[in-house]
């Protein structure tokens, strides 16, 4: 019988320093997570760049004045051009306005419901359909908008501008009420319902339970109890929830496009007809553009990008800060 | 002998008999006004017959509450009605959605539309000629491209928010959410302006699922980091004491823990972007014939076939349209509803 020699071996230091695989694993993870940082900058980085000869040729007309067109010789060369997004950014914004405003009271109305009057199983059911409705792909809203929708929307527009005709909005000189911004309105208020509803539901049901149960123990009815706890808890996270929608409906193409005719004329009047919309001019001018109008368009895309950027950031910050506060 | 007194138990919160009697008298008074104010002013419709209904009860519940209980309870009913009003409306288009679809795509589904592509025919011609194989197929190549792209980056995303938690969380999520909110046409343009003009000069399906990449990013990585934050702590530090790095740990704890959630989220982001045509527009050329190869050539997809029918205009290329329609919605219902499946099981657990 040999002794074998017990081989003990060396102590290893305790350390806290990573390893390498570690070392790997978290520059691989935080390069990935720096990844949208770089997608976004790049976004604005390549639009500018490309728009940068347009930008700089029109300057602050490019969102003063409304003309858009350009004339080209037999060569094909530029001999003179305009652009000019004032048109198209009117008309952004008074959609996506219209839609919010439209909108904003049905999705607190719906969270409301969702939160303190449905029984367990309408809710379940309620909420699947709502995020379903946020899945539908923008060029369903558009197409059902405009061949099932618009009749019905044509009409209301008529009851409006018969009985409300004497507010300048509502007013209107030629009667056309076909593809107009309030149609476009309707349909973009239809595709941010289930984001506000869920944003405000979200913001109700953090309000403190115990103040809720307190408000109904000093007998008070369910709405003396919202007006009392949950709107105050929740106001700002629905202003929030709304600006986010607005984002969204700023930024929408293809249903915009389809029911919206679009003219290069400022028009605040919003039953007429004739507006306007950034991203749809993309679409509808990008067909038979040349490099130089594809440039205005790049152009166009940077101010869009811009815009809706600005607005999700408000959106966000105000929805993350008032979420804190609720805890 | 003795005196036995039965208790009968009350329930004062419950609505009395007389209570319920005028409930349903209300909701008459207010079905018999829609229908009066409908036959006499010039408003018509079924819409008109619903808001007319449901004001009328609005007001005519708040009128009875405030004669029984005062102003507290006539407010209390006034909202009741409200919010069931929203609520409503809320559902009404998605029932009118749906209804329309199936109503409109039906007759253009046949089995020739999923072995046919559109090579030799137009979308004005009759609905026995052509069909959408080379759009779904299309649709198919364009979805794996960009999840194969953005599966690791909106992944590694919601692991830096949730595991490493380092200097940039702030920030990073801030972008993400902002990120959600790029428009899609900005996506298209974007590509368009980076890639497609400068190096590849020519339209194709690849062109497509790089935009995809970016409008599905957002949606996996901030569905994803719910799922991981749901992942207990105890299993991670369970992890940590039995000696493994962070890396062990969450490739062989963490993420398997959360496989289904994170399925869920892939499935999410899919919904998302399977019917997204503003980009498809700009970037895929859309081809009329199934075209395998993503790198070269026109690339034909669901949304741009729908897309291309609608704009033909004719009786034949509408119902094409809401034949493709129906496709895409089955496609996204069907993704939509093992996304809630997989999810629930989880949270179940």
């Amino acid at each position: 019988m040999s002794v074998q020699e017990l081989v003990i071996p060396p102590k290893r230091a305790i350390t806290t320093k990573p390893r390498l695989s570690d070392k790997i694993f978290r520059g691989v993870v935080t390069g990935g997570g720096l990844s949208s940082l770089l997608i976004l900058g790049l976004i604005a980085l390549f639009l500018s760049y490309r728009g940068f000869e347009v930008l700089r040729q029109e300057g602050l007309g490019f969102i003063t004045h409304s003309d858009w067109s350009i004339t080209a010789d037999d060569a094909g060369n530029v001999v003179d051009s305009h652009f000019g997004l004032a048109a198209m950014l009117v008309g952004t914004i008074l959609c996506s306005l219209i839609a919010v405003v439209i909108a904003l009271p049905i999705s607190v109305f719906c969270a409301l419901f969702l939160n303190f009057y449905a029984p367990a199983w309408l809710k379940k059911i309620m909420v699947t359909i709502i995020d379903m409705m946020a899945a539908f792909p923008s060029i369903l809203f558009g197409i059902w908008g405009f061949l099932v929708l618009m009749p019905s929307v044509e009409y209301w527009a008529k009851l409006l501008h018969r009985y409300l005709g004497f507010i300048p909005i509502f007013d209107m000189q030629v009667s056309v009420y076909t593809r107009s911004p309030f149609v476009a309105g309707v349909v973009l208020s239809i595709m941010i319902i289930p984001i506000i509803t869920s944003v405000s539901r979200e913001i109700f049901s953090q309000a403190p339970l115990d103040r809720i149960q307190a408000a109904y123990a000093l007998g008070a009815t369910r709405w003396a109890m919202i007006k009392a706890v949950v709107i105050p808890h929740g106001r700002s996270g629905v202003i929030g929830g709304a600006m986010l929608g607005l984002g969204r409906a700023m930024g929408e193409t293809v249903a915009v496009f389809t029911v919206l005719n679009i003219v290069f004329q400022i028009n605040w009047q919003m039953l007429l007809g004739a507006g306007g919309n950034v991203a749809s001019l993309i679409i509808l001018k990008f067909g038979d553009a040349s490099p130089y109008e594809i440039k205005a368009l790049m152009a166009a895309g940077l101010v869009l990008f811009l815009l809706t950027l600005i607005v999700n950031g408000l959106a966000n910050l105000i929805v993350k800060t008032t979420g804190k506060s609720g805890r | 002998m003795s005196n036995t007194t039965t208790v009968i138990p009350t329930t004062p919160w419950k609505a009395s008999r007389r209570e319920r009697a005028l409930d349903t008298l209300v909701f008459f008074a207010a079905l018999f006004v829609s229908f009066t104010l409908v036959a006499v002013t010039p408003l018509k419709g079924k819409l008109a017959y619903l808001v007319i209904f449901f004001l009328a009860y609005a007001l005519l519940t708040s009128i009875f509450k405030a004669q029984q209980r005062g102003s507290a309870a006539a407010k209390d009913a006034l909202v009741n009605s409200l919010v069931a009003i929203g609520a409503v409306i809320t559902v009404i288009p998605v029932a009118s959605i749906l209804a329309t679809v199936v109503k409109n795509g039906l007759p253009g589904i046949s089995f020739g539309l999923f072995t046919h592509d559109m090579a030799l025919a137009t979308p004005t011609d009759p609905l026995n000629n052509g069909g959408l194989l080379h759009a779904i197929t299309g649709t198919i190549i364009l979805v794996v491209f960009a999840l194969i792209l953005s599966v690791p980056i909106g992944i590694l995303t919601a692991l830096y928010l949730t595991e490493i938690k380092g200097k940039f969380t702030g920030p990073i999520r801030f972008l993400v959410q902002a990120m959600s909110g790029v428009p899609s046409i900005v996506a298209g343009l974007f590509i368009l302006s980076a890639i497609l003009y400068p190096i590849t000069k020519s339209y194709s399906g690849f062109m497509g699922s790089l935009s995809l990449t970016i409008l599905m990013i957002p949606t996996i990585a901030r569905t994803s980091e719910e799922v991981l934050n749901l992942i207990p702590n105890d299993l991670r530090e369970a992890g940590t004491a039995l000696g493994g790095t962070q890396w062990r740990t969450v490739a062989m704890i963490v993420l398997p823990a959360a496989k289904s959630g994170l399925v869920t989220a892939i499935i999410l982001g899919v919904a998302r972007i399977a019917g997204e045509t503003a980009p498809i527009l700009l970037l895929t050329g859309g081809g009329d014939k199934v075209n395998p190869n993503s790198f070269s050539g026109p690339m034909g997809s669901l949304p741009y076939y729908i897309w291309k029918s609608f704009n033909a205009g004719s009786p034949e290329s509408i119902t094409r349209a809401w034949a493709g329609l129906l496709v895409l919605v089955g496609l996204v219902l069907i993704l939509f509803t093992s996304a809630r499946f997989l999810g629930t099981r989880k949270v179940a657990k």
